[in-house]
């Protein structure tokens, strides 16, 4: 959710150089008149009140190269700049979204890899713009340091909730066993492991400054390892769990930006100008009827609906089930108002399509404000993205910043709304227990099945 | 774990300036640090806390003894009143445990507001305080009503809020997040994603450790007590062997320390720890796992102690058999876990009061606050027990108790029927596998 006042006043190639500072705080009047003083020679202060100067005092992160292909380039020298770039992020969505689509079809292993893919970018675009907070490159240490958490944290959640999935094939090898056995206690000495070194390369003079990295390595982690977990995790539950939402957060991208292009009037908030609630209104609906028509499509076909499993035999992940009862047709009889408008009593409609109705509606209200969040980010640290990956759009992060919220709250909504407990964890904590646990657990399961007219007594199943 | 030099210089030099000069001296780093420190709005400057009975009583000797008396009094009172705690129950720590959390979350947080001048940011205190709420809330509904489950199933109220435990916790967390973002104002966006920052920080360090803190205490009192005491006595011993023997200096970051306190320290943790295992292993109150009795709806600790905390005979290695005399010593199962637990207590809980050490010199200032007089604030305390509480919670579930068959039997029962029919027969498969299912216990 870039603003396009940004992109329209970049003059086309060599856009590096000093630009003129362009955001509103920085011109004239805003200064802040905190006195700071230079006269520091320890790093640590000269950096560490870099955090008590105003947004204002702090010198610019120098903006990264124009990195448009020249083909591209060639094709658009004859349009007016603010056209080209136009023309060049209309490109660049369409060979993103196409991208999407064919990932999609390439199956659920392929976009496992393509969402860790996406995580280990942003974290490291995240980083990158910490260490040129700090100017703290050259740290001892600490490059090394922040991708080592990283591993840390991602074997930690890995082990945690992917190998539940994978718990036939676990059960086979000895190796994988201890080590989901003792998975915690392992995960724990290698984060112990990288907490020590750190502490042992505290340097004198640059003591704060190894904090605030520190920290800010954990909150980076927070925020794009928890929520890439929970999308491999939404993944499992059914491909159609992950591309409603992030089709439906897209698509209010769009239809808010259209919508505000054309009737665009009044501003939405401080923080992004170019937002108007025209735009913020428009993109709702429009969003809610894609979702709503999205599910109904998707909904059809077994390859989106049914949870992803891994099955042994075949080793790859097999999509194939009897679709449950939100993906099969019922009627609704609708309420009277809108029978006079459709002329009809009842509708024939997934039971999933409702819960889309929840899942857009969270995407057009409350999504945006990770794109606000991300923009606060990008005023509080003078940045105008946060790399510049992708010609016209800029980082990775800068995409992603309005799916960040989401993730969390289809897994929320999914196991709070959906379903229980999920059962191939339930089976793997079922499988470490003491032999004789596990026998009175036996008993007492096939005591209920049997109450319940599960499982019948004679049949031997 | 102050170092005892600062106290000495804050008993000596009582203006704040000096005294950061004088640090600052010692760091080697230039004057107008200190200088644009003082100019700025200074820390509160520590005042002295001690009570007037003290410092009558005290008022003859030189400064220098009278700090270690302070000291060395305010240790005893501490560790009285942690027995005192431990006697009145379970429920009394488990407030306790909220009480010094919550006090460690606003020492860190005011420290925060100090380095940033952001006392007066718009709606900062509110939020911070709202999302310690919130995550509290969510781990409390996510562990603590496991204990209570049959509590919860019976209220009404009490079960949705439970059912929907996790879509509640993430709603408030997100109205606090869509505060903060409304809250963002023109001029102070960087130091208002700071304060963002270091409170989810603290939240992180502060909220997830008194957690574990607690589900260790549900385990059995033993698992919560020999741990901390394990820290607190390393503390002590490693101080005591670094005031009579300590020579070479451990490490840059705190210059008192030593490594003949170290090593003496973690000789004298292993057997203390080992002594006091023993000693408490005997009694049921600490051994049993804590329970919440529905019909006297009060927390009881009663049942049958487990294998590891029943005497067991242990062979002793030919090595020290000479040496003890004996053939075969009488040991409780937990002792040998005790040596882990002091062990980690020793050579990487002073990691922690390091990492302390380090906070405090990277944003100067002297204690976390100055709630007990001669230690400084709660966090000073209780920075070596960070890492020890997830230590203790990580060692209980990978060595000690596996899943929870209580909880495994509640979270089939809230499967559908295909998914139990399929786990049901997986685990005989499994079983019959291992041959602890034979078809003779089959027909039972």
């Amino acid at each position: 959710m870039l603003e396009l006042r940004h992109r329209g006043g970049c003059p086309g190639p060599g856009g590096a150089g000093t630009p003129p500072p362009r955001e509103g705080e920085a011109a004239g009047g805003d200064h802040e008149t905190e006195s700071t003083s230079d006269k520091e020679t320890d790093i640590d202060d000269r950096y560490g009140d870099l955090d008590a100067r105003g947004d204002s005092d702090v010198p610019e992160i120098p903006p990264s190269s124009d990195r448009t292909p020249e083909i591209l380039k060639k094709a658009l020298s004859g349009l007016s700049s603010r056209w080209k770039n136009w023309w060049i992020r209309g490109i660049l969505t369409l060979t993103m979204i196409s991208l999407f689509f064919l990932i999609i079809y390439m199956g659920s292993f392929m976009l496992m890899l393509l969402v860790l893919g996406i995580q280990v970018k942003c974290f490291h675009e995240i980083i990158t713009i910490g260490y040129r907070v700090y100017h703290s490159y050259d740290l001892p240490w600490f490059r090394t340091l922040s991708w080592y958490f990283l591993l840390c944290v991602n074997y930690f959640f890995y082990g945690e909730t992917v190998a539940d999935y994978f718990a036939t094939f676990v059960q086979r090898e000895e190796q994988l066993q201890f080590l989901i056995r003792y998975h915690r206690f392992i995960s724990f000495a290698l984060y112990l492991a990288g907490f020590c070194m750190f502490v042992l390369s505290l340097v004198k003079k640059h003591y704060r400054l190894q904090f605030y990295m520190f920290a800010w390595t954990h909150v980076t982690l927070l925020i794009t390892v928890t929520q890439s977990h929970l999308v491999i995790q939404n993944l499992f539950e059914g491909m159609i769990w992950f591309l409603v939402p992030i089709s439906s957060v897209i698509c209010n991208d769009i239809t808010a930006y259209l919508f505000g292009f054309f009737f665009g009037r009044t501003p939405l908030i401080k923080l992004s100008p170019k937002k108007t609630w025209e735009g913020f209104i428009g993109g709702f609906f429009s969003t809610v009827i894609f979702g709503f028509i999205a599910a109904y499509v998707l909904s059809k076909h077994q390859y989106f609906v049914c949870p992803v499993e891994y099955r042994s035999d075949v080793n790859s992940f097999v999509t194939e089930c009897e679709p449950s009862e939100l993906f099969r047709l019922q009627s609704y009889s609708l309420p009277p108002f809108l029978k006079a408008v459709l002329r009809r009593e009842t509708v024939s409609l997934y039971p999933f399509q409702i819960h889309s109705i929840a899942l857009s509606t969270f995407a057009s209200l409350i999504g945006p404000f990770g794109g606000f969040f991300a923009s606060g980010f990008k005023r509080a640290f003078k940045i105008k993205d946060f790399a510049n990956t992708i010609p016209g759009h800029g980082g990775i992060m800068d995409r992603f910043d309005c799916q960040y919220l989401m993730a969390t709250f289809v897994h929320v909504y999914i196991t709070s709304f959906i379903r229980g407990p999920n059962p191939s964890k339930v089976l793997q904590q079922l499988l470490v227990l003491q032999p004789e646990q596990q026998l009175n657990i036996y008993r007492t399961l096939k005591t209920h099945l049997i109450e319940k007219g599960i499982l019948q007594p004679t049949l031997k199943a | 774990m102050t170092e005892l030099r600062q106290r000495t210089v804050r008993e000596e030099a009582p203006p704040e300036d000096k005294e950061l000069e004088s640090e600052a001296k010692i760091d080697g780093e230039t004057a107008s640090d200190s200088e644009s420190r003082a100019e700025a709005a200074p820390p509160p400057a520590p005042i002295d806390d001690t009570p007037e009975v003290l410092n009558r009583a005290l008022s003859n000797l030189s400064s220098r003894w009278k700090n270690w008396w302070v000291r060395g009094i305010l240790t005893l009172a501490m560790i009285a009143f942690f027995f005192i705690i431990i006697y009145l129950g379970p429920m009394v720590l488990m407030m306790i445990v909220m009480c010094v959390q919550i006090k460690c979350f606003h020492e860190i947080i005011t420290i925060g507001y100090n380095v940033y001048h952001s006392y007066d940011l718009p709606w900062f205190r509110t939020l911070s305080w709202y999302f310690l709420l919130c995550v509290n809330y969510f781990f409390y509904g996510e562990t603590v009503t496991d204990y209570f489950f049959t509590l919860v199933q019976r209220e009404e109220p009490l079960r949705i809020l439970s059912k929907y435990h996790r879509f509640i916790s993430f709603t408030l967390y997100l109205t606090g997040f869509c505060m903060f973002v409304l809250s963002l104002v023109k001029k102070h966006y960087r130091l208002q994603f700071y304060m963002f920052g270091w409170t989810h920080v603290t939240l992180l360090i502060v909220v997830t450790q008194s957690h574990l803190v607690i589900h260790n205490l549900f385990e059995g009192m033993i698992w919560f007590i020999v741990p901390i005491s394990c820290v607190i006595c390393n503390d002590i011993m490693a101080y005591m062997f670094g005031f009579f023997f300590g020579r070479t200096p451990l490490i840059k970051l705190s210059p008192k320390k030593t490594w003949e306190g170290f090593i003496g320290g973690f000789f004298a943790t292993v057997v203390f720890g080992l002594l006091l295992s023993y000693v408490m292993s005997g009694y049921r109150c600490f051994v049993c796992p804590v329970e919440y009795n529905n019909d006297t709806n009060s927390f009881t600790v009663d049942c049958e102690p487990s294998d590891l905390f029943r005497l067991q005979e242990y062979n002793i290695p030919g090595v020290l058999q000479s040496i003890v005399g004996w053939k075969t010593v009488r040991m409780y199962p937990f002792q040998i876990h005790s040596i882990a637990l002091s062990t980690f207590a020793s050579l990487i809980g002073p990691f922690g009061g390091f990492f302390a050490s380090g906070f405090k010199r990277a944003f100067k200032i002297k204690d976390f606050a100055n709630t007990i007089p001669g230690h400084g604030g709660i966090m000073d305390r209780f920075d070596c027990q960070y890492l020890m509480a997830t230590f203790v919670n990580v060692y209980i579930a990978s060595f000690i108790r596996g899943p929870n068959p209580s909880k495994l039997i509640q979270q089939f029962l809230t499967l559908r029927p295909d998914q139990q029919l399929h786990i049901f027969n997986t685990l005989k498969t499994h079983l019959t596998d291992k041959g602890i299912l034979t078809s003779a216990l089959e027909d039972e």
